[in-house]
């Protein structure tokens, strides 16, 4: 193998290698690590994450971040326990379309028209539910539930949104030209790429994905909550980060954000099953964004 | 003469420099001479500017040995100033003179024009760096350059980005070191400059060094040397007879920046467009192209008008352009060939399509390879490949061989004859006379914002000139 293909493969799997690392010192340090149910749980407990975070990857492709999306995702949530779900993702959407209209035709930076709707959708879902947790209807409820026994719908729906996540970014014209936009927007434009209306798209596609992952959460809950996902977004952004993608734009692979999800949430099982202590945890969990992301960037030199 | 000549301040035996697998440098010697222009003379990817950065510390070596590199200031290509600071605390960046801890803002204006007069520069020193233009900033970063007293001074392709008169400033700033001692590296791809300052041109071919000639080489021989085989001609230019208006730009003005542009572009036909940089050339095409807005005037394409400030618009009646930057504008770096091929064409890929014109246009590497890790010449051939994807009927082409070699460029020339033959309108903005005068069927020269006016076929360089310095009275 020729050295660029050693550092292309390298670069696009070092996030896997982590994972595979983790998985099997845990393995080794905990035998209830490796048993069939709890390998499910950390599925589970990855799964509003990694759909939050795949949004999040089309928006980091293209060179912007996302900061609402974990305030979305309560909102919709909650809009949805107390209409029907899938108003929640209608909901979720228009915020995302906002965030699109304040950021193309607004010309705000991403970073504070998002930080905007993370206030105001936060605040929205405490005005519609008066601060209180509202239960979720059958339809979010089966959401969070099990086929079978082993088959809970969240993992499923994780996967299925990995897959549509991959799709759109390889396979369609949207995909493509997040990775022009990302990579350089002036190019993108000159080259007759409509940018401003592709990231109304692109955002608004992360709002339905928040959405999504707000309806999954509540529906393994069984309850809309108005504090949830608080602070989700950072753990979507890291997921992100863990798998490979570049806060400047221009790369990022779902396959990547997938393994990042996997890795925090196999850390917190982790630390859990090693009896660490909470607060301990979140030092940890710091340490390790920040050395995936060190790796990467010496992986780049 | 001078007496500096013929102490050597510097001498490189045998470096040798892998990037991975790649050999850029392969046992090169080099010797800088005080009081000596060297020109350091090759294709781009032929390994200049990784000396250079060897010579300067920045990439170290595999063997071979260097001494005497402890006065040597290099300025790079890319210039190393920080915009939002101003002219004197851009010169003393690191260095700042201080006064009871803090910066010494009147010792500094003190110091500043001082200089700045070494390298004729007339600005307020507390400009801001970002206000000014890219060859003021340059002159900054030569002048910082030898407050530090460097013995050596490198420099890394000043030329490409200036203009024929902050070139001759420049080059006679150099001259002026050059006699105070100073020992000079110079790279450029403008083989005139040579023929004007070098006191010796080493002679760089994938990564060693082919050949050290001295100041009376011809060009001939430079170019020969370069690229390795003869060159036939520098302006393959194959004329065509000119068929229907394919462009026509009628009055076009933007208050304050362009006014009444008439421009006419027929079928099989290059026109040019010369004048000085500031004369409104790039800002007329990308109105044209709809990337800016104008306020008054039309542009039709086969004779249907273009809406304004309508990207989409223009390229679905069969307008493409060529941007002047190419890494800034043209290219998404982080993709690959492939990808920048299709991005005017994403609606409607053909695979097959785009294979053929990637064989088409000679890109070394693949399809599927970083367009980052290709030259100059080979990203400015993916940039016009994306158009010729998209079929269409006129393609502005603004800049387009700048910091490309010579045989890339008689390449890009190459595309321009076929664009032609094949019915298709070609409109040339270049600074580089020789080349806008060699492959133009027409030259419009454009000064202050004006149509200065139109020379035929066969114009020489002083008439052009003389267009494009001229006063027009309002």
């Amino acid at each position: 193998m020729t050295t660029i293909s050693i550092r292309k493969y390298a670069s696009e799997n070092g996030a896997l290698a982590g994972l595979l690392v983790l998985a099997l010192a845990l393995a080794i340090s905990n035998p209830a690590f490796l048993t069939a149910q709890n390998l499910v749980n950390v599925g589970v407990q990855a799964a509003a994450i990694a759909i939050l975070a795949f949004g999040m990857t089309f928006v980091v492709v293209a060179g912007g971040i996302d900061l609402s999306v974990g305030s979305i995702a309560a909102l919709a949530a909650m809009v949805g326990a107390l209409t029907a779900g899938p108003v929640g993702l209608v909901v979720g959407a228009l915020c995302g379309l906002v965030n699109g209209a304040m950021i193309s035709y607004g010309k705000l930076p991403p970073f504070i028209a998002t930080l905007a709707m993370l206030s105001v959708a936060r605040g929205l879902t405490l005005v519609v539910s008066e601060g209180q947790p509202h239960n979720t209807d059958e339809l979010v409820t089966f959401l969070g539930s099990n086929l079978a026994p082993m088959l809970p719908l969240p993992l499923l729906l994780m996967l299925a949104f990995f897959g549509i996540t991959g799709l759109i970014l390889t396979r369609t014209n949207l995909g493509r030209r997040m990775y022009a936009i990302g990579g350089n927007e002036e190019a993108a434009k000159l080259s007759g790429i409509d940018v401003r209306r592709q990231k109304l798209w692109i955002y608004a596609l992360s709002g339905l994905f928040a959405a999504a992952a707000g309806l999954v959460l509540a529906g393994r809950l069984g309850s809309a909550g108005p504090q949830a996902a608080a602070g989700y977004e950072l753990d979507a952004i890291a997921a992100v980060v863990i798998g490979g993608a570049s806060l400047s734009g221009g790369v990022g692979r779902a396959t990547g954000t997938l393994v990042g999800a996997l890795v925090l949430a196999v850390l917190r099982n982790g630390l859990n099953l090693l009896q660490v202590h909470p607060f301990w945890q979140q030092v940890v969990i710091g340490v390790v964004i920040a050395l995936a992301a060190l790796l990467d960037s010496l992986r780049r030199r | 003469m001078n007496t500096h000549r013929n102490t050597t301040l510097l001498t490189a035996r045998g470096i040798t420099k892998h990037f991975g697998a790649t050999k850029a440098l392969d046992g090169v010697d080099l010797d800088i001479n005080a009081g000596e222009v060297h020109v350091l003379l090759g294709e781009n990817g032929a390994g200049k500017s990784t000396l250079v950065k060897v010579l300067a510390g920045i990439h170290g070596h595999d063997s071979g040995t260097i001494e005497g590199r402890t006065s040597l200031a290099v300025i790079h290509q890319e210039l190393a100033l920080v915009p939002e600071l101003s002219v004197a605390e851009n010169l003393f960046l690191n260095r700042l003179p201080r006064r009871f801890g803090f910066v010494d803002r009147a010792e500094m204006r003190r110091r500043a024009p001082e200089l700045l007069n070494r390298v004729g520069l007339d600005v307020d020193p507390d400009a801001k760096v970002r206000d000014l233009g890219i060859a003021q900033q340059q002159m900054i970063e030569i002048a910082r350059a030898l407050d530090k007293d460097a013995g050596v001074l490198i420099l890394d392709e000043p030329t490409a980005v200036l203009t024929d008169t902050e070139t001759d400033r420049l080059l006679r700033i150099m001259a002026q070191l050059r006699d105070n001692g100073v020992g000079l590296t110079f790279i450029t791809h403008h083989l005139d400059e040579i023929q004007r300052i070098a006191d010796r041109v080493t002679v760089l071919r994938d990564g060693r060094s082919v050949g050290v000639l001295g100041p009376r080489a011809t060009t001939q021989h430079m170019i020969e040397l370069m690229v390795g085989r003869p060159i036939d001609e520098q302006y393959p230019r194959e004329r065509q007879r000119a068929g229907q208006p394919l462009l026509r730009i009628s009055g076009l003005t933007k208050n304050g920046v362009f006014s009444d542009i008439d421009i006419e572009v027929h079928a099989g036909e290059v026109v040019g467009i010369a004048g000085l940089v500031g004369a409104g050339r790039t800002e007329v095409a990308r109105a044209a192209f709809g990337v800016d807005d104008y306020d008054s005037g039309t542009v039709e394409v086969d004779g249907k008008p273009l809406r304004r400030h309508d990207v989409q618009a223009a390229i679905k009646a069969g307008l493409g352009l060529v941007p002047e930057d190419r890494k800034g504008q043209g290219l998404v770096l982080t993709a690959t060939v492939g990808q920048n091929l299709e991005l005017v064409t994403l609606e409607n890929r053909d695979a097959k399509r785009l294979h053929d014109i990637a064989g088409k246009l000679r890109v070394k590497g693949r399809v599927d390879q970083p367009v980052k890790e290709l030259s100059g010449g080979n990203q400015q051939k993916v940039v016009i490949g994306k158009w010729l994807l998209a079929d269409p009927k006129v393609l502005i082409l603004d800049e387009p061989t700048r910091g490309v070699d010579v045989g890339a460029k008689v390449e890009i020339y190459e595309l321009v004859n076929r664009m032609t033959a094949q019915g298709r309108a070609v409109l040339l903005v270049s600074s580089d006379l020789p080349e806008v005068i060699g492959m133009s069927d027409r030259v419009v020269v454009m000064a202050h914002g004006r149509v200065a006016g139109e020379l035929p076929r066969g114009a020489t360089q002083d008439q052009v000139m003389a267009l494009a310095v001229q006063e027009i009275s309002a």
